[in-house]
């Protein structure tokens, strides 16, 4: 669970400056912005390409190449829920079913409150013990309705 | 205080680890390890004893206090007391090469390192130097791990032989591939074997730099490695003279950002380079003309993490290992619904049988097994019928399947083939760079006509286009992913073409 920054424009700035030496730092400035900011905001385009000598469309192009950021902050906690095939062995699409259902959201949606952000992710190499889900940071395995539940209750 | 090891592994952490560490504060001295890999026993705890380490579990936290009560400290018998682990079939009968210390040492302790043989290859190889290193690495037959199987040794010396005064060693840690979690075991269990490897890289072809890129998935092994650089870079295993040999390198992690396809290799520079991760034709070879267009070495983590033993022990104690052309170790990864789902490092050549029946005690479900998907989500699903084939390269992509990183999924009789095979259409139309047409249109198109012949609309017709489909994405595609997702969804209608009719048999009765 993370407490975002509002958007700040000389904040961003110094995230931008903090990288620009690193060769190749578009990603790593993408990620320090999704840390403060819980995504990267629109605002933050137009700084980045100046920095990085991009165009806007071309930093557009790259933050929307990645499943990973998000152009609106998250809520109060996100669940990663595996999809992918070790975990659908196990029963992983009736869990999400169960999920989605459980908490009226779909893929990428928030829960009313803005609780929580649910997603889908391909492996957590967690293969060995799913279905598993990455709560926040925390590792979840052997999921079934009852224990996603109980880890939901203990984080809200 | 008697030393108790408990893991830190991420997969040890969801269930439960650090609460039994907390249950076991104040009672033992607790060292946090990586995982042996025996999955239906974590968290394994061992105690150390005059006898060697003795194992429990899986324990849970509310397990301690029994546990104390019985004797735990003196490795006396309980329900969980597993014996010795160097004991336990499922470890005694593997070849752990690459995973010798994996869930043994400290992962964060180099004193540890060194004291179970860390070192002794990059010594070795500062030793001998460049040229008999790369000669070492040929001769050892180590492939490449990432799936490709293409000869490290060849890969070293083209890139030796590159003009250039900028090189870069790349280590590919995007593991992405369903059933896989080697890579990230290895990062949280001992990742100085990583550094080590690395560093023996950089030194034979000449390189002074070198990038770990690591998917965003994986924030418990970033967290480790990042300290285990750290702490190389203090202890002078990194920086402008690596172990006092004069040689400068250093190495840098970066964080995926959740695109699979940037596990191809030239997707996965441009994404360094801090691009859309969109794939390069080749030639140029990344060994010519790799990240910021100089000579790189891209390795999979594994095949990197094999070299300090090659260098340490020599090529022929490698090579004498495996089967055909695969030789030395590979670490198999039991995943999904198996009994004794785990790492399970061994030479080239069990077969697939032997891998999932005798090793992995069929299905945790406990129902027959019908079919196991090989390689990720771009291998191809073996029925039983083909479970006298051995886990190699050749072997495996003469039944038109292929090993990839090591990844065995096991499905029970409960699985639908053709949802699977819509699966890996899905896959690949999310995960699609959007470069090549037959990727990022074929998925799409392909996700379509599976679909309809579910419904049962003209089902040899659509058979027929989708086999169509398959050659066209097979043989036009840039890169692996829509090259190989024919894998998946042909060999799902070769050997379970059954699933494929069922709605019409249905509308039939």
């Amino acid at each position: 669970m993370a407490d975002y920054e509002p958007w700040n424009e000389t904040r961003a700035a110094d995230i931008i400056a903090a990288h620009a030496g690193q060769d190749g730092a578009t990603i790593p400035i993408l990620h320090a912005m999704q840390e403060a900011f819980g995504c990267v905001p629109t605002a933050a385009v137009p700084l980045i390409a100046d920095a990085l000598n991009f165009t806007r469309a071309e930093v557009h192009g790259i933050v929307s190449f990645y499943h990973d950021f998000r152009s609106h902050p998250p809520g109060r906690h996100v669940l990663k829920l595996c999809r992918a095939e070790a975990c659908q062995a196990l029963g992983a699409e009736a869990l999400a079913a169960h999920v989605r259902n459980r908490l009226n959201v779909d893929w990428h949606g928030t829960t009313k409150g803005g609780g929580l952000t649910l997603e889908p992710v391909f492996c957590l190499g967690l293969c060995a013990i799913g279905p598993s889900a990455l709560l926040d940071d925390k590792p979840l395995a052997r999921l079934d309705p009852a224990r996603i539940e109980a880890a939901l209750e203990a984080a809200a | 205080m008697t030393r108790v090891f408990v893991p830190r592994d991420a997969a040890a952490l969801a269930l439960g680890a650090d609460q039994v560490a907390a249950a076991l504060a104040g009672h033992a001295a607790v060292t946090r390890t990586g995982s042996r890999g025996l999955f239906w026993l974590e968290p394994m705890i061992e105690v150390e004893t005059p006898a060697g380490r003795i194992a429990y579990g899986p324990v849970a936290a509310h397990d301690v206090p029994g546990l104390l009560a019985a004797g735990l400290l003196d490795g006396a018998p309980h329900a969980l007391r597993q014996g010795r682990p160097e004991e336990l079939p499922f470890l005694a009968s593997q070849t752990r090469f690459t995973f010798a210390r994996c869930g043994i040492v400290d992962p964060l302790s180099l004193a540890d390192y060194e004291a179970h043989g860390g070192l002794n290859g990059l010594r070795r190889a500062l030793e001998i130097g460049p040229a008999r290193t790369i000669e070492e690495v040929t001769k050892s037959g180590l492939r490449g791990r990432g799936g490709a199987g293409f000869p490290t040794g060849i890969k070293w010396k083209t890139t030796a032989d590159a003009a250039g005064e900028q090189k870069y060693i790349v280590c590919n840690a995007d593991e992405g591939d369903s059933g896989t979690y080697a890579d990230r075991m290895l990062m949280e269990g001992d990742p100085f074997v990583l550094i080590e490897g690395m560093a023996i890289t950089a030194i034979a072809v000449g390189a002074s730099k070198g990038f770990v890129y690591t998917r965003s998935e994986y924030p418990h092994a970033i967290a480790a490695l990042n300290a285990a650089l750290a702490i190389a870079r203090r202890e002078g295993l990194l920086g402008a003279d690596v172990l006092g040999s004069g040689h400068a390198f250093d190495i840098e992690q970066r964080a995926g950002a959740g695109a699979y396809v940037c596990g191809e290799e030239t997707s996965l520079l441009e994404s360094l380079e801090g691009k859309r991760g969109q794939v390069r034709a080749k030639p140029p070879l990344p060994a010519h003309r790799g990240l910021f267009g100089k000579p790189t070495v891209v390795n999979n983590l594994i095949t990197l993490a094999s070299v300090p033993f090659v260098l340490a022990e020599g090529a022929a104690a490698y090579h004498e290992i495996g089967y055909g052309r695969s030789r030395g170790t590979m670490p198999i990864q039991l995943a999904g619904n198996v009994k004794y789902a785990g790492l399970f490092e061994a030479g080239f050549g069990l077969t697939l049988g032997e891998i999932v029946q005798d090793i992995g005690g069929g299905t945790r479900s406990g129902r027959p097994v019908r079919a196991v998907q090989v390689g990720g989500p771009l291998g191809a699903y073996f029925p039983p019928a083909l479970f006298d084939t051995p886990f190699d390269y050749e072997a495996f992509a003469a039944k038109d399947g292929l090993i990839g990183h090591g990844g065995v999924v096991v499905f029970d009789d409960t699985v639908d083939l053709a949802a699977q095979a819509r699966f890996a259409m899905e896959f690949c139309s999310v995960e699609s760079c959007g470069k090549c047409t037959p990727c990022r249109i074929g998925s799409v198109r392909g996700m379509e006509v599976i679909d309809r012949i579910m419904a049962g609309d003209r089902v040899d017709m659509h058979l027929d286009l989708l086999t169509d489909l398959c050659h066209t994405m097979k043989f036009g595609s840039l890169c692996a992913l829509g090259g190989f997702i024919p894998y998946p969804v042909m060999s799902a209608l070769t050997h379970f073409p059954e699933d494929f009719r069922a709605p019409q048999k249905v509308a039939a009765e």
